[in-house]
């Protein structure tokens, strides 16, 4: 029945093994169990399915309804190179488990590594973690870490972050009793009101944290006075960036962030309605934030023949022998999403990343000075956007995705759906753009969008 | 059969070089470039972006498509994986991936569905994801699922806050978590994470929960146990309804760490032992591979009492068609952004559509006949089970090599370096902590008679190397991509990126 897969379980090989082990019967081997609780019969999920079905039945239910895919809220359509998947299609990477015996999973502690190396450089951090499982629990993990290493429990962050890790953040610090204050925003820029984060800040501030772009697709300019404001008064300066966006501006690194955080779906991994993803958390070079780091890390090291090898290193942070006293409990991550994106990093290298960057800036900038041209529409804030912008609208939402998707073109994402406190009272959708856009789409996409009366 | 693992060298340190040594200061794959008409509309980038906040400086390395192409299947050829030969990891179940399940993952409306994507758009995916759900409930007998975790661990977390919040709304002060010293690490990190105080229990002679040290333990702070069954010894707990009774009548809850679901899925539901809440590894029992490390995903199942708390959104029924909803009061929040990983969740799916009902219940007895096979055929040949050898094992086993290691000074860790010069990936070492020099043996369903014997064999040659030449042993690997790894000096110099290690002068310490 499945012998196709477990190849023991032909009958003449079960008759065999099971003579050799003195049983009459498979039950046998369950004789162990409790009577009242070992079931007589499967439980009904339903009949084996052959190859060609399970086909036809995964093609019945998804089908590619959309061409062109202009949707923001934090990820969004990215091309990704073919050798990426080819790559990343090696069962010596994919099937692998945690490489715990180094001398036979050189191949993945070494593209783990080089993960951690190319990320340190591209965010100007020097220590970066074999991964996380993505940017909401990055958030989360970075808010326990920060009140292990300053030993202070208030969490200051920008009131412009990303709802959903805002919603991460408040889960993972909602056992340690920890204070989480939002900083306002200036309602014109877009960005963080300064003096209003300072007057939070005090000496009890675990970290500040910004991101870049924020959830309005807008950079905070001022990214290196806040960290300046955080580091006044001892607290830990923390960055959300988009990496691709770090191709392009001074590196968080640069501008004197203690930890970077980030999504690294964005480097070459599908969508996929929103996982798998991939957590960023970077550091400097310091021991006192290196020893709390969450998670894997992997180290270049030596083997006893004095060969450069590489293996995991500092394992005596982690659940598997710190147990209650670990810095994370996390132990399956993203190791595949991160090989995936050192593949990507490495193919696109530092010109083809400045110019994916370069591009995705042009587009923004291209979008936001044609939609704010259009009748019906205004654009909220005045800050600079990277991928992402927030479009009002003065006719419904509904009524211009509607007409988009009649095209085949995935409109912005509305944020009162979801967050309504994010919407500010302007009728916000997020739109993004990327690299897969040609001006052409940009044009139709605004024209379309121009139809709608209001 | 012999094996030799691939090595690439480059000289004699070095096996193949590093990205930033084979690459140049410039250079690299331009995928996309701005447009000429935009460029002109719009000016240089300063008029964008402030001149002081544009990067000057990009270190990378810069590399052909081929060099990058020939770097990865280098690396990828010096890694060992499960379809490259028996992978007998105890607790993790390395079983074979189907490349079916893979195709279905790698559909291209899975791939670019963007999470915000409007109802009418997900409705065909989201009723993929809830007849998951269902499908994990029949198995389970839960019927309360989310599909959110990335991972065990992080559905361990999960889990333990449900009960959190639980007892809070009950108005108890419940804050002690008991967990059997068996347990996976991650069970003790995580309720530590949840804000519970440890309370360790030690097991009994025969390898399961000591029920003396259990009633000792509870007490009107025990807000639950966390239990795994088969228990990391391989056997399986046979007095796990007294113990959930026990908890349950002092007001606590049931955790059950599904990673050793494979040896009893579609033989025990859950429910019936008494579990209230449990997490499943949908990358070990349902065929998602494991990434090198993840990604994986940790469905979390509750019984109704629960089911209020799980973190949202939920996936509901309405009017025939599938949405999200975020109606749900008590929620625990949110662990990680969107629903979970819908690329690996999709994978279980398939595999349980390929298995239908008789095959999930044949799949787990061919695992833990596998499992039985090999022991039996390890103890008559000496090597030391020192738990539960007067009954069935579940889908793995823990032999201990102390004697071995008395007799000839050969540790747990040079046995499993020896197998790695067999083409074999080692068990888990060292792991229960309750057995000296341990290893944790789970041969799964995937693999052949032959490969069970081929494996059986190589230990047994490996066991008398180890009393004829065990410094043959103990210098092993010889075969492998790189022989026997300093991970103390790793420890040492922390060389946690090419940066650091250029900083660090590495090279002359290495040449040294």
């Amino acid at each position: 029945m499945i012998a196709h897969l477990s190849p023991n379980s032909s009958d003449p090989i079960k008759r065999t093994m099971l003579d050799f082990l003195g049983m009459k019967s498979l039950e046998e081997l369950y004789s162990d169990v409790p009577e009242e609780i070992l079931l007589k019969s499967p439980p009904e999920i339903g009949k084996r399915n052959d190859h060609i079905e399970i086909e036809s039945l995964i093609e019945s239910k998804l089908s590619k309804k959309v061409k062109l895919i202009f949707t923001g809220g934090g990820m969004v359509d990215h091309y990704i190179p073919p050798l990426v998947d080819e790559l990343a299609s090696r069962q010596e990477f994919y099937t692998s488990y945690t490489p715990y015996q180094p001398e036979f999973s050189q191949g993945v502690l070494q593209a783990l590594f080089e993960y951690q190396s190319l990320m340190a450089e591209l965010l100007g951090m020097d220590v970066v973690n074999a991964s996380l499982y993505d940017f909401g629990s990055a958030l989360g993990e970075a808010g326990r870490f920060s009140i292990r290493v300053t030993k202070r429990k208030k969490i200051v962050i920008a009131s412009n972050v990303h709802p959903e890790r805002k919603l991460v953040l408040r889960t993972y610090l909602d056992p340690v009793d920890a204070e989480i204050v939002e900083a306002p925003m200036d309602d014109v820029r877009g960005t963080v009101d300064l003096e209003g984060l300072e007057n939070l800040i005090d000496d009890s501030v675990a970290m500040v944290y910004i991101e870049l772009p924020n959830f309005y697709g807008i950079l905070e300019e001022r990214a290196e006075d806040i960290v300046n404001i955080a580091h006044s008064k001892g607290a830990l300066a923390v960055i959300g960036i988009d990496p691709i966006l770090a191709a392009i501006i001074r590196p968080p690194g640069d501008l004197g962030a203690d930890l970077v955080i980030g999504e690294g779906q964005h480097l070459g991994s599908p969508m996929s309605f929103g996982g798998p993803s991939l957590g960023i958390f970077a550091v400097r070079m310091d021991m006192r934030l290196v020893r709390q780091l969450p998670g894997r890390l992997i180290g270049m090291t030596k083997s006893v023949d004095g060969q450069r090898g590489y293996c995991m290193v500092l394992q005596t942070r982690e659940q598997h022998i710190r147990k209650e006293e670990a810095t994370s409990n996390i132990t399956t991550s993203s190791s595949l999403i991160a090989i995936r994106a050192a593949i990507y990093i490495a193919l696109l290298g530092p010109n083809g990343l400045r110019k994916l960057a370069e591009k995705i800036l042009y587009n923004t900038a291209y979008l936001k000075e044609r939609i704010s041209k259009i009748k019906g529409f205004k654009i909220p804030f005045s800050g600079i956007n990277f991928k992402e912008l927030a479009v009002s609208s003065s006719v419904p939402w509904e009524r211009i995705n509607r007409n988009l998707l009649s095209n085949g073109i995935l409109g912005g994402f509305i944020v009162s759906r979801l967050f309504p406190e994010m919407d500010r009272g302007k009728n916000i959708a997020l739109f993004s753009t990327t690299e897969k856009h040609r001006k052409e789409e940009i044009d139709m996409l605004v024209d379309l969008m121009g139809e709608v009366e209001g | 059969m012999s094996f030799s693992q691939a090595r690439w060298m480059r000289g004699n340190n070095v096996l193949e070089p590093s990205l930033f040594e084979i690459g140049r200061a410039e250079g690299g794959t331009v995928i996309a470039e701005p447009e000429e008409e935009i460029v002109s509309l719009l000016g240089g980038i300063e008029r964008i972006i402030p001149e002081d906040l544009i990067r000057k400086e990009l270190k990378l390395p810069g590399l052909s498509e081929p060099e990058v192409a020939r770097h990865f299947n280098h690396l990828a050829q010096m890694n060992y994986g499960v379809d490259s030969g028996p992978y007998w990891l105890g607790s993790c179940t390395m079983k074979y991936t189907p490349k079916l399940v893979m195709r279905v993952a790698d559909h291209p409306a899975l791939r670019d569905m963007h999470p915000y994507s409007p109802e009418e758009l997900t409705e065909g995916l989201l009723s993929i994801l809830y007849e998951l759900q269902e499908m994990l409930s029949k198995i389970t007998g839960l019927p309360h699922y989310t599909l959110q975790p990335a991972a065990g661990a992080q559905g361990e977390f999960v889990g333990a806050l449900i009960i959190r919040k639980k007892i809070s709304d009950l108005g108890e002060r419940r804050d002690e978590m008991i967990i059997p010293e068996t347990a996976h690490g991650s069970n003790f990190a995580s309720a530590a994470m949840a804000g519970f105080r440890v309370v360790r229990i030690p097991p009994s002679e025969e390898g399961t929960i000591d029920m003396n040290a259990l009633k000792a333990s509870i007490s009107e702070r025990t807000a639950g146990i966390m239990i795994t069954n088969p228990n990391t010894l391989g056997i399986f707990e046979d007095r796990i309804v007294e113990i959930s009774e026990l908890i349950h009548a002092n007001g606590g809850y049931v955790y059950y760490d599904g990673a050793n679901l494979n040896a009893i899925m579609g033989w025990v539901r859950l429910s019936d032992m008494g579990v209230d809440v449990a997490h499943l590894n949908i990358h070990k029992t349902f065929s998602a591979p494991h990434g090198g490390g993840g990604p994986g995903a940790g469905a979390v199942g509750v019984v109704d009492q629960l089911k209020d708390y799980l973190p949202v959104p939920i996936i509901v029924r309405d009017n025939g068609g599938y949405k999200l909803s975020y109606d749900l009061p008590k929620s625990i929040g949110k662990v990680r952004m969107f629903y979970g990983n819908v690329g690996v969740l999709i994978k279980a799916w398939a595999y349980l559509k390929m298995l239908g009902s008789e095959g999930v219940r044949e799949s787990a007895a061919i695992a833990v006949l596998n499992a039985n096979y090999v022991r039996k055929k390890l103890m008559d040949s000496g090597f030391e089970v020192p738990y539960g050898r007067d009954r069935p094992c579940k889908h793995e086993f823990v032999i201990s090599l102390a004697k071995i290691k008395k007799e000839t000074g050969v540790r747990a860790l040079d046995f499993s370096k020896a197998l790695i010069d067999e083409g074999l990936h080692p068990p888990t070492m060292y792991f229960p902590q309750i057995v000296q020099e341990c290893l944790m043996i789970e041969p799964t369903e995937s693999d052949s008679i032959e490969e069970l014997d081929r494996y059986v064999g190589a230990m047994i040659k490996i066991k008398e190397r180890a009393y004829e030449r065990p410094e043959e042993v103990m210098n092993a690997p010889k075969r492998a991509a790189i022989t026997r790894i300093d991970e103390s000096f790793a420890n040492k110099a922390l060389w946690l990126s090419w940066k650091i290690y250029e900083k660090s002068k590495g090279q002359e310490e290495l040449d040294r």
